[in-house]
């Protein structure tokens, strides 16, 4: 009853009631495109197109992830792509673990990374992956744990603006260096990769792949209207008094620690979630998804598409990532500048990025009916 | 947060001694031999203070007498180095933090006006309503008649109730005043500290902020900090004069005013 108040909340924006209809769509007609349709018909979405699509709404959850603590409440966290990293590296050894013998090695218990590496033993923190519910529970366990301990430091400490912002690289950055060591224990610069089967299913199998698409859809519309109810609840005005104001809401008693604590939680959660629906689709996890310029992309997406506005971001990530497949097909060396010259372009001239413009594009419509109907209105006189 | 008010009694007045400990008992805010130096400059300098409940008490002085600083120190953003600063008695202040001391009932009104520029003023007074202070069980509020009814007192006495679901950010800077008054007026303080209130208000706006001061000061204790001679006489009130960190004079308007060293630093300028 209390939680149905609270989705209501989130679900009264225009926006995002448009944003869940066309994902739902996209979850339902993905599916059809691709196997009712027979190839050969201009409609047919080909098979690898599915990963892909999918890999962009694993994206589009990271941004929203983003939005919910750099839109809402001011921190800009460059450090959040080692959230979804995190989540993938939970998702990636219940992967390793279901090979079982099937690996080269023929090894039942240890992956084949580890024989290679003349382990004799599973490491402890390996214990209980073979399980997809204590996977499933590691996924988030693992980045909320992280965010709660940075952030209940940073924020009690009143680390904000760019400090934090380097402090979050630093994040990201550590554990890159650290996943890249052989002796951790997560395959080194290899990372974790050669996945069967997923809860039974073969991972490259079509079916498995639209599965998989249609459980990110999912994901990605609960953590919209999740996100969106958080920040139109009372906690969300708070959130924003905090950004907007931090020291006047201390001095009416709020502790703003512990209102930025949560959302940070949140938003890694989320993160994580998204990170461990990516690796089964793309068959692959490794030390590069802790790179600092991975979380500074986010960045840009979600600037593409407008900062705290939620739908936005998602719309900014899979625009972004559909150029870049694109453009690294066709001009693979001039990625990294288009990306530069377009965060350039947004930051001049879309202050609030796509979802900004449309607003923008709708006001001053209003505005011209307005005008045009009074001055009618003059002549009628 | 209200078990550190239940606690402090027991452990900060236990080491008085029963003398001092029922003069304090006197004062709402009690301030005794207070210093704070920033990089060796004095800001305050042995400053003593004593304000009583339900008093009204006006503080001027040149700018960098210290009043904002004092203020800091009041509400947990500033430590002193040296000196009792004691609320309701026997709370120890020194000893909380920003948010504690606002729910145990110091309201503040910053010299810069600051409100939730974002939010409409509707929410801003919202947030400011005495009661909940946790983030979470701020998930599931839901908006009731009763406090909307609040929230609309609250606006008819500081003469916005026109504005209410304007975003903060469009009010004129002395709405913006006003709007912070009644965000403090919303907490419920017993204790009120303004900084400076009426800086940038037209002279019309200034008689105003005076009038709902002193309406407010009916049932509340309010500092109120400022330059403005002829709103300093609108209020009424005992008169309290900085320099340099300390008490230069106290007393009537007309006390204060007369006084050669007051004369000398402030008024004479
Ligand atoms: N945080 C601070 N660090 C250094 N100096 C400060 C700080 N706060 C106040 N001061 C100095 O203390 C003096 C008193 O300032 P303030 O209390 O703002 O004066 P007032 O409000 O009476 O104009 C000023 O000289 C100011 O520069
Ligand atoms: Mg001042």
């Amino acid at each position: 009853m209390i939680f149905g108040h609270f989705l209501k909340q989130g679900l009264a924006s225009r926006y995002v009631q448009v944003a869940v209809l066309i994902l739902l769509a996209v979850a339902v007609m993905v599916p059809v495109l691709n196997l009712a349709v027979p190839p050969g018909n201009p409609f047919h979405l080909p098979d690898h197109w599915v990963p892909l699509l999918g890999k962009y709404l694993c994206y589009a959850m990271l941004a929203l992830a983003l939005d919910l603590v750099w839109g809402f409440c001011g921190i800009l966290s460059l450090g959040h792509a080692a959230f979804f990293a995190l989540g993938g590296y939970a998702m990636g050894m219940y992967l390793m673990r279901q090979i079982g013998s099937r690996g080269v090695y023929g090894n039942p218990v240890l992956p084949d990374f580890m024989v290679f590496l003349n382990y004799k033993e599973l490491p402890w923190f390996w214990y209980g992956f073979d399980n997809f519910w204590f996977a499933a529970l590691m996924v988030v366990a693992v980045p909320s744990l992280l965010a709660f301990v940075f952030g209940w430091l940073a924020f009690r400490s009143r680390v904000a603006g760019v400090y934090l912002s380097i402090i979050t690289q630093a994040m990201t950055y550590a554990l890159l260096l650290a996943f890249f060591r052989n002796d951790m224990g997560f395959g080194g610069n290899n990372g974790l990769t050669d996945f069967k089967e997923i809860i039974g299913f073969d991972v490259s199998a079509g079916s498995t792949r639209l599965g998989l698409f249609v459980a990110t859809a999912l994901f990605l519309i609960a953590s919209l209207v999740i996100i969106s109810s958080v920040v139109a609840s009372k906690y969300g005005k708070i959130l924003v008094a905090v950004r907007d104001a931090e020291p006047r809401t201390r001095f009416i008693g709020y502790r703003p620690e512990n209102v930025k604590l949560f959302a940070f939680v949140l938003s890694a959660a989320i993160a994580g979630i998204a990170g461990a629906l990516y690796v089964p689709q793309v068959g692959i996890i490794n030390p590069g998804e802790f790179a600092p310029a991975n979380s500074i992309e986010v960045v840009v997406w979600t600037a593409v598409g407008g900062r705290g506005t939620l739908v936005g971001p998602i719309l900014g990530a899979i625009l972004v990532n559909a150029g870049k497949s694109w453009f690294t097909g066709v001009l693979p060396e001039f990625w990294l500048f288009a990306l530069g010259g377009l965060f350039i372009f947004v930051t001049l001239f879309l202050p609030k990025g796509i979802l900004g413009l449309i607003g923008q594009v709708k006001a001053s419509a209003r505005a011209r009916r307005e005008k045009r109907a009074a001055e009618q209105q003059v002549l009628a006189e | 947060m209200n078990d550190v008010m239940e606690k402090t009694p027991a452990t900060a007045a236990g080491s008085q001694h029963p003398a001092q400990r029922e003069h304090k008992a006197k004062f709402l805010l009690y301030l005794s031999g207070v210093s704070v130096a920033f990089d060796g400059f004095k800001a305050i300098n042995n400053l003593s203070l004593f304000l009583e409940p339900g008093e009204m008490r006006a503080i001027i002085g040149p700018n960098g007498a210290g009043k904002t600083t004092m203020m800091d120190i009041i509400t947990g953003k500033t430590r002193p180095d040296e000196g009792e600063v004691f609320f309701d008695g026997d709370i120890d202040l020194t000893k909380h933090d920003e948010a504690d001391i606002a729910n145990m009932g110091i309201g503040r009104k910053f010299q810069k006006p600051t409100v939730f520029e974002t939010l409409s003023v509707e929410d801003n007074i919202l947030l400011a309503l005495a009661g909940q202070r946790r983030a979470l069980p701020a998930l599931f509020y839901r908006s009731n008649a009763a406090d909307m009814a609040k929230i609309g007192e609250i606006l008819d006495t500081v003469r916005l109730s026109d504005r209410r679901q304007d975003l903060a950010a469009n009010l004129s800077h002395g709405q913006k005043q006003w709007l912070e008054i009644g965000m403090l007026l919303a907490q419920k303080p017993k204790l009120l500290l303004v900084d400076e209130p009426v800086a940038g208000m037209t002279d019309s706006e200034t008689e105003e902020t005076a009038k709902l001061l002193r309406e407010i000061a009916r049932e509340q204790s309010v500092v109120v900090v400022e330059h403005d001679m002829h709103f300093v006489r609108e209020l009424g009130v005992k008169v309290t004069c900085l320099h340099e960190g300390s008490v230069l004079a106290e007393g009537s308007l007309d006390h204060v005013s007369s006084n050669q060293k007051v004369i000398d630093v402030y008024l004479g300028r």
